[in-house]
């Protein structure tokens, strides 16, 4: 890997077949081979499969908060531990599902759309694989390892964004807050590893004639994600490092008794915490302007402006963090700055709508599952922004913030956009990494039954923000007005679940029964594309040299390739 | 009640305003309804129906992105559905490619432009709003109230009027003619955590931060009881740290701050007398005060006025004998990990106990 | 932006140069988070000893820590012209430097605990000042640790050709670290000096 230059005239000699041993397929086998593992192709595949499983974790957890908030009233869960789910249910969502199955994206199609065999640092790559998942773990075992108020072993309960002073010691007792701390230290450390990991990638190891300008925009769009990664990251574990010097050994960085200030950590925070939500949803971004190109069966349109756009947002969402903060008692000046750089960076992203748009715009659209997920990703992600720029007008905020209509404002981003996009790109890649076709049939019973669901219940929490029903409530009294939204809300999940089972089974079931996909079983255009379904570990037997931004076009209509027009 | 009967020297106004007390009294503390339950119960805090001038201000805003907000959104879906209809592949597809187009300067330039001239929009309306709320100057005569939020329930002092209560924050009405108005004007603080003020009809949040003092208006137009929460996660009972904002009239404010500064009667039946001792040998007065006695306590709710209010416990239940009584004997069955601990007592010390801060009013 | 004459000749650059860069941006984050909360602090401890009262410029310390970034310049340039024993020499000053450094600092922080009673938990500016001082001292051992084992490599048989960028790295690194040190002395024992 240390060579920068490669002449593709070389002839390239493929590897020996691995010596015959232990059959391969055995269960200890096969556990070796992920333990030991540094190839991007199954870290990256171990990095979406674990997010997965803290999905489905923290998705229960949001099944049982639905179920206590049916009642007003209601008894079913206790106060702490209702606390407790929310608080795992968002820190897991954010760090155990959102950034380890962007990352495994990032991890599996990088090398092979560059056109490289694995990872600049593949070492590196297992390092933070690891880190991350001892840090999810971390954060589970609180349920067992960490004593409360009530000597029970308990989880940490300080909300996701964990507000100091109710994170010092005097306010939360016992080691659960710590758990909470720990394990996000950690895993801000895999996710910076892997993002250097991504920029060193991109910019040292394309292949030959991939100019900047030539890589395919899921690529740019994790450059500036990686970018954001090693920007915005440190910000977060400077936090966990004050607050653990808080707890341990005394330190006044956020103690208010001593001049300390609580506003100081939701500044650090969200400086943190606002690129990351852009870190979470780019991804997304990413997914989208690869699938609805290949099913519009058109270029993607204005490939330089999504690329500064997607740069533009980058840097205006770290000047837009205090739109967390406008009810904290800011000058109406600092209210009005944040207001205006917030509502600045919807440009960029409303832009980009206008591009997908635009993309499909003349094309012939085949509507098969990734498309079918990229098109309520479009339409959920325009709700998304929308309802985004209402709480970017400061003083309508101040009614909003803390509401049920910022939880489903940003249900909207996560679930209805970012995993709609995810959802595309399982469908999208799966062939390519187990060379099988997922099923239709199944794929349209998961879109159908959880776009229901989600509808049913994010929508009506819009309503009960608007009537004033606060986050972060483990019951509500009768009569005021947010019963009906709550039940609505309830039911949805009723559709989510079987809407999520369909997707497992047809992970699962295409895996041994799926009918054989090919190399390129969508008709695509990126190098990926290019090889074999699974690619060999590998990845080419030659490397690739392009001349276009879809070398795979060039090659099936060789009268009327890319590189005549760019 | 005990009060009104023992004024001496009524005079000839005296029994039509005995009268008249009494009415007020029966509709503040015979029923244990609380004083104020007589207005409206504005139970459904609907920020769409704003009663105060800084909640209208900002239901202007809220009503023009909407709109901005709405149209956009009918423009782009009506787009996206008329593209997914359009240009769907059909059965009769020959199979070619169509015409590859790569971009357009003019349609990219048109489609940065147009939200570029509605964001500026935007930027003006909401800076506008923004300085009218948080600048506006208040009167000479507004209410000054000062709110210390606590694990989890409100400290409620009038600074200029001597008076402290908890959870109920009782101002008088103000009026729409800014030439008449007689604003609030909240100073918020907190003694532990971060709390957040919220009574949407009223006014827009604002958080009450520990060492610091944060500062809110309101301006009601309509007499009422205004609902509202605490609205930033504090710990296990964030949720039952409820508020209520009784927007008086001018004449009903008089006679509830007249209420509230006439001096509490002592007790008087072997009942109250033993509560009141058994109240200052347990250790409620560690925590609760009692103006005129020596509970100095300060780290709950001030108890000298308790019977005037609607709700026990910050909202977690209304004040009535039954939840009294309950709160009393063990106030975790009400709000389990409220910081009033079980303070173990007997049916008949509870009994003594009630009684006593039934004297309360 | 695409021509024949790009991609005959296609270079691309160093990824240890790419990665050390990234790090280095990466922990300027980090610094930049704990510089802020040391500026904003100043002045607002409520109780006990002040910047002015208990900080003395540290001459020599820093004389010894920018110092050895000149040195480490100097152990290059032989590594260059491969001069083996030269090498050795200047690397083992730099060494000798960090780690004098890291003493400068521990005496410190043992004056400013058993003599002048300021500690982490003492106040506010207690906590901004072992902290942030302290963060840039765990980066120095890192960065002494690095040195020490491209010294004990070179003592044990030249360094390869082929890894004169690896060691350029760990000089990177150890430059950063010098600069994160010039920026401490402006905001703690400059700035914050005399603002108390």
């Amino acid at each position: 890997m240390a060579e920068a230059t490669t002449n593709p005239q070389d002839e390239f000699v493929a590897p020996a077949p691995e010596p015959v041993g232990r059959e391969s397929g055995s269960l200890t086998r096969i556990i070796q081979e992920l333990v030991f593992t540094v190839d991007h192709k199954k870290l990256g595949l171990m990095y979406i499969g674990s997010g997965l499983f803290f999905f489905v974790v923290a998705g229960c957890m949001a099944a049982l908060i639905r179920a206590q908030l049916f009642f007003p009233s209601n008894d079913f869960l206790e106060p702490d531990v209702f606390n407790r789910f929310f608080t795992m249910h968002g820190t897991a969502m954010v760090f155990l599902v959102g950034m380890p199955i962007i990352f495994g994206f990032a991890n599996y199609l990088i090398p092979l759309m560059i056109g490289a065999r694995d990872m600049a640092f593949p070492r590196l790559n297992a390092f933070g694989f690891w880190v991350f998942l001892f840090s999810g773990i971390l954060l589970y075992f609180s349920y067992l390892g960490a004593p409360g108020l009530y000597a029970a072993g308990s989880a940490p309960d300080v909300g996701w964004f964990a507000y100091s002073p109710l994170t010092a010691r005097a306010f939360s007792r016992g080691t659960s807050t710590d758990y909470w701390t720990l394990s996000l230290l950690l895993g801000g450390i895999g996710s910076i590893s892997t993002a250097i990991n991504i920029l060193v990638t991109v910019f040292c190891y394309r292949c030959k004639g991939m100019l900047l300008g030539r890589m395919p925009l899921f690529v740019w769009m994790f450059v500036v994600v990686a970018f954001l990664v090693v920007i915005a990251l440190p910000p977060l574990s400077a936090c966990q490092i004050m607050l653990l010097l808080d707890r341990y050994l005394g330190a006044k960085f956020f103690d208010t008794q001593a001049g300390g200030s609580a506003v100081l950590w939701q500044h650090f925070f969200w400086i943190f915490g606002h690129p990351e939500v852009y870190i979470l949803i780019l991804p997304g971004f990413a997914i989208a302007s690869e699938v609805i190109p290949v099913f519009s069966r058109k270029p993607i349109f204005g490939y330089p402006v999504m690329v500064a756009a997607s740069v533009m947002i980058a840097f205006i969402s770290l000047g837009v963090w205090a739109h967390h903060m406008f009810t904290v008692g800011m000058t109406s000046l600092g209210n009005t700055f944040f207001a205006i750089s917030t509502m600045l960076v919807a440009i960029p992203t409303g832009i980009k709508i206008f591009n997908w748009l635009g993309t499909m715009y003349g094309g012939k659209l085949r509507f098969d599952l990734p498309m079918m997920f990229c098109i309520g990703f479009l339409f959920q992600f325009l709700i998304a922004g929308l309802t985004g720029v209402m709480l970017a007008v400061a003083p309508f905020d101040w009614q909003l913030s803390d509401s049920y209509f910022v939880v489903a404002h940003f249900h909207y981003v996560l679930i209805g956009a970012l995993l709609y996009a995810i959802f595309a790109g399982i469908y999208y890649w799966y062939p390519k990494a187990f060379g099988r076709m997922p099923s239709a049939r199944l794929g349209h019973w998961h879109f159908w039954l959880f776009t229901v669901g989600f509808h049913l219940t994010f929508f009506p929490q819009h309503i009960s923000g608007f009537l004033g029903m606060p986050r972060r409530i483990f019951t509500y009294e009768a009569d005021r007005g947010w019963e009906i939204w709550n039940q609505i809300s309830t039911v949805g999940v009723l559709f989510q679940i079987p809407g999520i089972l369909f997707f497992v089974v047809n992970l699962l079931y295409s895996y041994f029964k799926g009918p054989k996909s090919g190399d390129d079983p969508w008709d695509a255009w990126t190098l990926e594309w290019a090889t074999t379904s699974p690619p060999p570990e590998y990845n080419f037997a030659e490397l690739p040299e392009v001349k276009s931004r879809r070398p795979l076009w060039d090659l099936k209509h060789p009268e009327d390739p890319d590189w005549k027009f760019e | 009640m005990a009060n009104v009967v023992r004024k001496s020297g009524l005079g000839a106004a005296g029994y039509p305003a005995v009268f008249a007390g009494f009415l007020f009294a029966l509709a503040g503390g015979l029923y244990g309804q609380g004083a104020g339950s007589e207005y409206p119960m504005k139970r459904v805090a609907d920020m769409f129906q704003p009663l105060s001038r800084p909640a209208e201000m900002i239901h202007g805003s809220a009503v023009m992105v909407l709109w901005v907000t709405g149209g956009i959104f009918v423009v782009v879906t009506a787009l996206l559905v008329y593209i997914l209809l359009k240009f769907r592949k059909k059965e009769t597809d020959d199979g070619s490619e169509p015409p590859q187009i790569y971009g357009s300067s003019h349609i990219e330039l048109a489609w940065t432009v147009i939200p570029i001239l509605i964001t500026v929009v935007l930027i003006l309306v909401t800076s506008r709003t923004i300085g009218e709320i948080q600048n506006a100057k208040m009167p000479e005569n507004a209410l000054k109230v000062r709110l210390v939020g606590h694990q989890w329930w409100w400290e409620v002092h009038y600074p200029e009027l001597g008076i402290i209560t908890a959870n109920e924050v009782h101002v008088p009405v103000s009026d729409r003619d800014p030439a008449k108005a007689r604003p609030t004007h909240f100073e918020l603080q907190s003694a532990d955590v971060i709390h957040s003020f919220w009574v949407p009809q009223l006014a827009g949040k604002t958080d009450l931060v520990p060492n610091r003092t944060n500062e809110t208006w309101i301006d009601p137009y309509e007499p009422g009881v205004y609902f509202g929460n605490c609205a930033e996660y504090c710990g296990t009972q964030h949720a039952n740290m409820l508020l209520r904002v009784i927007v008086h009239t001018p004449e009903g404010f008089e006679e509830w701050v007249r209420q509230m500064k006439a001096p509490v009667a002592p007790p008087a039946t072997p009942d109250e007398i033993a509560g009141h001792r058994l109240f200052y040998d347990t250790s409620c007065v560690n925590c609760h005060k009692v103006d005129g006695t020596v509970a100095e306590g300060v780290f709950g709710p001030d108890l000298t006025k308790l019977m005037t209010r609607q709700t026990i416990g910050a909202g977690v239940a209304p004040l009535d004998d039954k939840n009294l009584w309950q709160w009393v004997k063990d106030p975790q069955v009400l709000k389990v990990g409220c910081l009033m601990p079980d303070m173990q007592l007997t049916d008949k010390e509870t009994d003594l106990i009630v009684a006593y801060l039934k004297t309360l009013e | 932006m695409s021509t024949a004459e790009a991609t005959a000749d296609w270079r691309l650059p160093s990824p240890r140069k790419v990665g050390m860069a990234c790090l280095i941006l990466t922990e300027s984050a980090l610094f930049t988070i704990f510089v802020v909360a040391y500026l904003f602090y100043i002045g607002k401890s409520l109780a006990g000893p002040l910047p002015s009262e208990v900080l003395e410029f540290p001459w020599l310390g820093s004389i010894a820590l920018i110092g050895s970034s000149g040195t480490i310049m100097v152990a290059e340039r032989f590594l260059h012209s491969k001069n083996h024993r030269g090498f050795l020499l200047w690397w083992g000053i730099t060494v000798a430097l960090g780690v004098y450094f890291i003493y400068f600092t521990g005496a410190e922080w043992h004056h400013l605990i058993y003599e002048k009673n300021i500690t982490i938990s003492t106040n506010v500016f207690g906590t901004t000042f072992y902290s942030l001082v302290g963060l840039h001292a765990s980066h120095v051992l890192v960065g002494l640790l690095l040195l020490a084992v491209v010294f004990v490599a070179s003592l044990r048989g030249k360094i390869p050709s082929d890894h004169t960028e690896h060691v350029e790295m760990i000089s990177w690194y150890w430059h950063f670290v010098d600069a994160i040190w010039l920026v401490v002395l402006t905001v703690v024992y400059i700035i914050s000096v005399r603002a108390s």
